[in-house]
């Protein structure tokens, strides 16, 4: 019979709610199988609710729910205050909240988030945004509180992200519904203007008609103005403001064209010498908007402009008189007594109140390995606690953290100008003065020759010259570029990066989380060998500590027992290692000054726990932080091209290591903190260098700002990463070279672009100096321009990508 | 011909209903989440209602018995 239950017959048994692999031993429920208990949970309280049409959607669609969250981790939202700024709408009766789920990922997700209702009663509605990751929930606070609502999430393995970002703004930009609604106009007037402009191009003929004539051009004004003043108004504001600080952007002789056009029109109708160029001012700020709005495709569920805020979490345990109560942790003040549960993140500097602590600051440091800190000894805010609660007692504010104080450097708080000129903005200057030259002289040539074409000619260069084409050359072009990179899992903040990148000389690398992989720290043993009831007997003193390294070599060695016999003795010290007694045999683990007495000048690699047994020093456990795959290719193929440079937070170790894959003159600093890591930028900027950094940890935020391009690398797009320009995929960082030499190819074709707008301005100004452009030629060319440099843009991108294997 | 006068302003007014419709839906949120909703779509409109509870739990229980 074929159920779903052939599914164990594989040599591997699929969990049948996450389709994780369960190992050795499956739960078995109902004729299926779960990797873990969490999972049969799920799929229990789905199967009663019947709700079970959540696995027919999707193939195991499900979250491993192995990390069982914390019975106390949504005890914050409680606390009313917090609960008051998180929701959205709140009566009595009904209250709106919209929960940030990262875990949202296939059509099952929605189908169960948006049938939430029939799992509890009091919940009345919820709706999934699919590309936000977010879920609005309506229920009923009377009967079920946010807390529960957050916690039946978690439950069915949608547990919500709130950090304390979602707590200080809860702004919805609203940018884009303007652009289309702009658009909307722009398009409508455009169409209906072409519509009333027709007859004029077929050609009026009787004298009745005199009257249409009048009419469809009085229409084509009421129509225009909404076109000009408020679907243009960002062109018309943008040139005014360039012009006031002494620059020519591109958007000066777009503005100049426009208000040529409108001027020239409204003149001609009053005048009744012509019907005007309506519809060419109409179509050119639609195709300008439609660049703008093919150039605005932003990655919503990728935030780029995360701060510490987004790392924090948004409450922590704060003990009062022996009580514990959740308090937001901005009102953490000095000398309150708080406690951090595993896995917890620290909010604030504080100093140690418990005996003994790990804390992992991989993220902020670099650091690859734990620290251990002993009581009363002063923490830095931003570490992870790993193990069991600590209590600490809070120094200074979140705010005034030594962290978060790298926020207030000055780089944080500057409107980002991008360094490097635009391209565009480069070309429009010389562009606007050569226009103004042909203009002058037309106009002086006519003056002389026939002093009534004089007008005519000089607005017809101003309207027929608009750099339409070319400003929608580079927003296609990098829009485009965009959207292959967004295929390749590089995720660019706006396409005006893709302008920026084409000028990077030098690549800076960080190297925890960058160029290695946290996760796979491949284990080895190396020594004499082990007998089984050494493994035992090891298996057993590592399984007690939780040290990081301890938990590394309890995997390793996870087919061994653990003994039954007893500790005499446990002692872990801390930076050294682990002296055990049991029964009657004395172990020692750790570095080996403190196993063996000398340093055997191991260096070469990472981190070593040797092992002594009885004196009898057997060997040690080699843990080597893993390098990403094809990393040595990648770094042969930029060294030709780039300046490389390494900086990392971690200590010097891996230092031979990493000559092998870099080439010997490579700069390379280590033990850096966030603040030498951005004064580095900065003065590889100073020489005159166009900085590339990538980056993954907080320690890294203020290198990312600082330099050009900042890149950050995430193994998974909905983790947290600090502010930047990029955001790449750990797993594709051995495509970086293919996508800056693709970067290089979409320089060409935005010239050719350029090349072809040209060909299109000297044939529509031929006609112009010569005092023959009619309105008919004018709507036809300057279209036509705009769609061949977009459909060329466009393309060529699309074809050249393919042909390169990029998508 | 001069019916066509009414006629423009006829089709303008139409013309506006339409923009202005096209205002609302993108005021209240329409082209905000351009993707959820082709999923939604797909959905069966299954309501969780009494008989075809039953009719799928005896549907279950089926294999099950037949295996032991």
């Amino acid at each position: 019979m074929l159920t779903e239950g052939s599914e164990k017959v594989q040599e591997k048994t699929i969990c049948y709610h996450c389709g994780d692999d369960c190992e050795e031993t499956p739960i078995q429920f109902e004729d299926r199988s779960f990797c873990c208990h969490g999972c049969k949970t799920v799929y229990e309280i789905l199967n009663e609710n019947d709700l079970c049409n959540y696995y027919d959607l999707e193939k195991n669609p499900g979250s491993s729910l192995r990390d069982k969250p914390d019975s106390d981790e949504y005890a914050f939202l409680d606390n009313n205050e917090i609960r008051n700024k998180l929701v959205d709408f709140a009566s009595d009766t009904v209250c709106k909240v919209t929960f940030q789920i990262p875990k949202i990922h296939c059509s099952s997700c929605i189908w169960l988030l948006e049938n939430l209702t029939r799992l509890n009663e009091h919940i009345n509605a919820s709706q999934v945004n699919f590309v936000k990751k977010e879920a609005n929930i309506t229920f009923d606070p009377g009967k079920i509180s946010l807390r529960q609502v957050a916690e039946l999430l978690a439950l069915i393995g949608y547990a919500p992200n709130i950090s304390l970002e979602s707590y200080d703004k809860r702004d919805a930009k609203n940018s884009n519904r303007s652009l289309l609604i702009k658009i909307g106009i722009a398009g409508f007037c455009f169409g209906n203007i072409m519509l009333f402009s027709f007859p004029e191009y077929l050609g009026f003929e009787e004298s009745y008609d005199l009257d249409f004539q009048r009419f469809f051009s009085y229409l084509n004004i009421v129509l225009a103005l909404p076109v000009f003043f408020y679907s243009g108004s960002d062109y018309l504001v943008s040139a005014y403001k360039g012009l006031r600080r002494k620059f020519i952007n591109i958007d000066v002789p777009i503005a100049l064209g426009m208000v040529v056009l409108l001027a020239r029109s409204i003149y001609e109708v009053f005048s009744e010498v012509g019907t005007g160029y309506f519809d060419s001012l109409a179509g050119l700020v639609f195709f300008l908007l439609i660049g703008k709005w093919f150039q605005s495709k932003t990655y919503e569920n990728m935030s780029f402009e995360r701060d510490y805020k987004a790392y924090f979490p948004l409450a922590i345990t704060k003990i009062i008189g022996g009580k514990r109560k959740n308090v937001p942790i901005n009102e953490l003040k000095e000398d309150d007594e708080i406690m951090v549960r595993n896995g917890e993140i620290i909010p604030a500097d504080s100093i140690l109140i418990s005996e003994r602590s790990n804390i992992d600051y991989s993220f902020v440091t670099g650091e690859a390995n734990p620290v251990t800190k002993a009581g009363g000894e002063y923490i830095f805010a931003g570490g992870r606690q790993v193990g069991e609660s600590i209590r600490l007692l809070v120094k200074k504010e979140v705010s005034q953290s030594y962290l978060t104080r790298l926020w207030n450097n000055e780089i944080f708080n500057k409107q980002e100008i991008s360094m490097t000129k635009r391209l565009i903005d480069v070309i429009s200057q010389y562009f606007t003065i050569v226009i103004l030259a042909i203009a002058a002289i037309s106009g002086i040539y006519w003056a002389i020759y026939d002093p009534s074409k004089m007008w005519l000619a000089v607005t017809a260069v101003l309207i027929v010259a608009c750099p339409c084409a070319l400003a929608l050359a580079v927003p296609f072009t990098s829009g485009s570029v965009q959207r292959v990179f967004g295929k390749l899992h590089c995720y660019l903040r706006g396409s005006d990066i893709v302008e920026q990148m084409m000028h990077i000389d030098a690549i800076v690398f960080d190297k925890t989380g960058t160029l290695t992989e946290i996760r796979d720290g491949q284990v080895e043993y190396v020594g004499k060998p082990l007998s089984q009831e050494e493994k035992m007997l090891l298996k057993k003193i590592v399984s007690s500590s939780i040290h990081p390294f301890s938990t590394k070599i309890t995997d390793y060695l996870s087919q061994t027992k653990e003994s039954k016999r007893v500790f005499k003795r446990f002692e872990e010290i801390p930076g050294k290692g682990i002296e055990a007694v049991i029964e009657n045999t004395r172990v020692k683990l750790g570095s080996s000054k403190f196993v063996t007495g000398d340093d055997p000048g191991l260096n070469f690699l990472a981190s070593y726990v040797f092992i002594s047994i009885d004196d009898d020093v057997k060997g040690y456990f080699q843990m080597k932080s893993k390098y990403k795959e094809g990393l040595k290719q990648l770094i042969d193929k930029l060294k030709e091209k780039y300046t490389l440079m390494l900086l990392s937070g971690d200590n010097a170790s891996e230092k031979n290591t990493l000559l092998k894959f870099f080439p010997a003159n490579t700069t390379m600093l280590f033990e850096q903190k966030p603040a030498d890591k951005l004064e580095f930028i900065k003065r590889l900027q100073k020489d005159g260098k166009k900085v590339m950094m990538l980056g993954d940890g907080l320690n890294d935020a203020g290198a990312l700002k600082q330099s050009d391009v900042g890149i950050a690398v995430t193994e998974d797009t909905t983790s947290f990463t600090p502010a930047c320009d990029a955001i790449l995929e750990g797993s594709k960082l051995n495509r970086l070279f293919d996508l800056l030499s693709f970067i290089g190819i979409s320089r060409k074709i935005v010239i050719a672009g350029f090349i072809i707008s040209f060909l299109y301005n000297v044939i529509g100004l031929s006609f112009a100096v010569s005092g023959n452009l009619t309105p008919v030629l004018a709507a036809i060319l300057m279209p036509l321009s705009s769609i061949s440099v977009v459909a060329f843009a466009t393309l060529t991108v699309n074809h050249l990508a393919k042909r390169r294997k990029l998508i | 011909m001069s019916v066509i006068f009414i006629l423009i302003f006829l089709s303008l007014i139409v013309a506006v209903v339409f923009l202005y419709l096209f205002y609302r839906a993108v005021k209240s949120g329409q082209y905000d989440d351009t993707y959820t909703p082709s999923v939604r779509i797909l959905f069966d409109d299954k309501k969780p209602d009494g008989p075809k509870r039953e009719k799928k739990k005896s549907k279950k229980e089926k294999p099950n018995s037949s295996k032991t």
